[in-house]
């Protein structure tokens, strides 16, 4: 099974034309996810790299039938990108960009709740269902196959995790970015719902940070509702408080948001949690072998 | 972004929202004109203000009261170039370049109002409390029922009724309901207009007369916002921030100076985070934090590595990086580059994985420069902590 993507995803680009929409595309298409085309407004009608080129969300739906969207438009512009792509009934809406201004994400966020997209990100790798779908920018030689979920807010502590396992000869079922910002679409709570009732998930590594408190709703959500071991991490265990740590979401303020708060309420939630960085594999592997 | 007390009142007088009258002063001369027009029109005192981007100024000695022309000049004297420290400043204090000089009022109660972005609702949350003057953060930690909190959905903004129902929720008295609306609303406007992560007045004071003002101002804009208000964009005083912090941001790295002696680079502010605390697990500590980003081209990569070379506490440098959107090659490029530029002599542990790893090792290995490389995030640390000793 894997959630959200898999092969029966249709992906369009929303930026396909630029730099880094390019490199990618092409990486998540090499990797056997159908792109079907991009969106660059006023270049309709033209194809880049082979691929058809749309001016509106819509329009790229209706020709291609995606049910998917990656965007990699520049900040100014993204929020509008993911309320364009909402606005066409798009399932499946993910965002990498990263610094959009806070207040523009409250704005999408608001439009969302009265559509039926969901939206992953911003400021997030993407979501990679390994052997069948990768949407976004995580290097795809890493991943393998496999039963564990894996959930973070941060990128290359998700390609860490996954690196950690795939040594181990331990395979992904989905593995996904929830983003570093304050306002995200998919949080924690949404990611381990849907792992709960993946069938070819058999565990779960959630990998938090400093700030807000998601990791401690989270905590309280694994402990009445999850059937399944849930292994935790939680980066900055050392940031100086009142400092925004590169996301704009990692700070600690008024001695709220700090680790050892969020490991706290993921032990008292039963998880197991890893101290170190290096020893997130190793606690999942022995949380599974405890099990088989 | 952080801006003085001076610089947030002016935003916010622009906004309807009432300040004292006040001026800046940066020199002795300038503060004694000040106090001179101030008293002059009838004000019974003067409050000198030290304008650092720190609060707890009052408790450090940065917020005095004069009755005279003369005893502000005494005040502005002693404050002007004084090491002001406070417990947001860090032992080693702020260097004080500017007053404001403000008429005094005549204070009944202190309230407290700020506004920000409730990150669980997603949307603008208003919090007001009658517990002002106090230190906020205290009092939502030992008695939150003090604390009251209206959502305001963004298409609406802050209605007429939300606004009532702060003001007499903060025990505003009936004639005072009408001023309090439009302070409210004008707060809410500003808050929106600036792009600001944080709006908080604290006090906002009732007066014995009835009136109400701003008697303190701390505006936060957020900094991905910032590309689209110039005007806001020259309020910033480099002073008031880390040399090597303004260095990186004209690079558009993200660095943090910290107190430790191993230098990192990484890519990922999670896995930045995450290298810090594995140094610390590793009995060392990190002298910086330094989150290189995902696009970054070579060019940034060896400023990066230069700016992290500067601090010269540091003995040692670990650069962790997991390509995914960055690839290593590019990176590999850039740390060789400044590596000949600075004429490196420290020890440097690489830890290399992801996209193009294998061109990236090939470059470093043939640049004849002397690395020590690790496979594993905690090989790495022992490795680097190790060359610190």
């Amino acid at each position: 099974m894997s959630i959200l993507v898999d092969k029966r995803t249709r992906l369009i680009v929303q930026g396909l034309t630029g730099r880094e929409g390019t490199f990618h595309a092409k990486a998540c298409a090499a990797y056997g996810t159908q792109v079907m085309g991009g969106v660059t407004p006023g270049k309709g009608g033209t194809t880049h790299e082979g691929w058809p080129i749309f001016n509106t969300v819509q329009e790229a739906a209706d020709k291609t039938g995606a049910n998917a969207t990656v965007i990699f438009v520049p900040p100014p512009f993204a929020a509008d990108a993911i309320m364009e792509a909402a606005d066409a009934e798009i399932e499946l809406i993910v965002c990498i960009t990263e610094g959009i201004p806070t207040l523009d994400m409250v704005r999408a966020w608001e439009f969302l709740q009265s559509r039926r997209s969901r939206l992953i990100g911003p400021n997030c790798p993407g979501v990679i269902s390994p052997g069948k779908c990768k949407i976004g920018i995580m290097p795809a030689a890493i991943h393998k196959e496999g039963n564990v979920g894996i959930v973070s807010r941060s990128g290359t502590l998700t390609y860490e995790a996954v690196h950690q396992l795939t040594q181990r000869g331990i395979g992904q079922s989905t593995a996904i970015g929830i983003g570093g910002d304050p306002i995200i679409g998919t949080n924690f709570v949404d990611a381990l719902d849907l792992f709960n009732r993946d069938p070819q998930t058999e565990a779960v590594i959630m990998i938090g940070e400093i700030g807000g408190n998601a990791e401690e709703t989270a905590a309280e959500f694994i402990k009445t509702h999850m059937k399944k071991p849930v292994v935790g991490f939680i980066a900055g265990q050392t940031a100086p408080p009142g400092r925004r740590m590169g996301h704009a979401g990692a700070i600690v303020s008024g001695g709220k948001g700090t680790a050892a708060e969020k490991i706290a309420a993921m032990e008292r939630a039963g998880l197991r949690v890893a101290k170190s960085p290096a020893e997130i594999g190793e606690t999942l592997a022995s949380v599974l072998g405890v099990r088989t | 972004m952080n801006i003085h007390e001076y610089q947030g009142k002016a935003i916010l007088k622009k906004y309807g929202v009432a300040v004292p009258r006040g001026v800046m002063a940066s020199t002795r001369e300038e503060a004694e004109a000040a106090a001179k027009e101030i008293l002059g029109s009838g004000a019974t005192g003067v409050v000198i203000k030290a304008q650092i981007h720190a609060g707890g100024r009052g408790k450090g000695g940065g917020v005095k009261i004069a009755k005279s022309v003369e005893e502000a000049v005494e005040l502005a004297n002693k404050m002007l170039g004084m090491k002001l420290v406070t417990h947001q400043t860090g032992p080693e204090g702020r260097v004080v370049h500017r007053l404001l000089v403000e008429e005094t009022l005549p204070i009944e109660k202190e309230l407290y109002l700020g506004i920000l972005v409730d990150r669980g609702e997603g949307k603008p949350v208003f919090m007001a409390s009658a517990a002002g003057g106090m230190d906020i953060e205290q009092v939502a930690a030992e008695t939150p029922e003090k604390i009251m909190k209206q959502y305001i959905d963004p298409g609406m903004g802050l209605e007429p009724f939300q606004a009532r129902k702060i003001a007499f929720a903060l025990g505003l008295k009936p004639a005072q309901i009408n001023a309090a609306v439009p302070f409210l609303t004008g707060l809410y406007r500003a808050f929106l207009d600036t792009d600001a992560a944080l709006v908080e007045i604290n006090p906002f004071i009732s007066c014995t007369d009835g009136r109400l003002f701003a008697l303190d101002a701390k505006l936060t804009f957020d900094d991905n916002a910032l590309f689209r208000h110039k005007d806001l964009r020259e309020l910033r005083d480099t002073g008031e921030e880390d040399p090597l912090e303004v260095e990186a941001s004209k690079y558009n790295l993200n660095y943090i100076k910290l107190e430790g002696n191993v230098g990192c680079m990484v890519n990922g502010a999670g896995l930045a985070m995450a290298t810090m605390d594995i140094i610390k697990y590793a009995g060392g500590l990190p002298a910086n934090f330094l989150d290189v980003g995902g696009g970054a081209n070579a060019e940034q990569v060896a400023h990066a590595f230069e700016i992290l070379l500067s601090d010269k506490s540091v003995r040692a440098v670990l650069i962790n990086i997991f390509g995914g959107i960055l690839r290593v090659d590019t990176l590999a490029a850039g740390v060789v580059e400044a590596a000949k530029k600075t004429n490196l002599q420290l020890p440097v542990v690489l830890r290399l994985e992801g996209t193009n790893v294998q061109e990236g090792k090939k470059i470093l290995m043939e640049s004849g420069l002397n690395f020590i490389v690790a496979e594993t995030m905690k090989d790495a640390a022992d490795k680097v902590v190790a060359a610190t000793r």
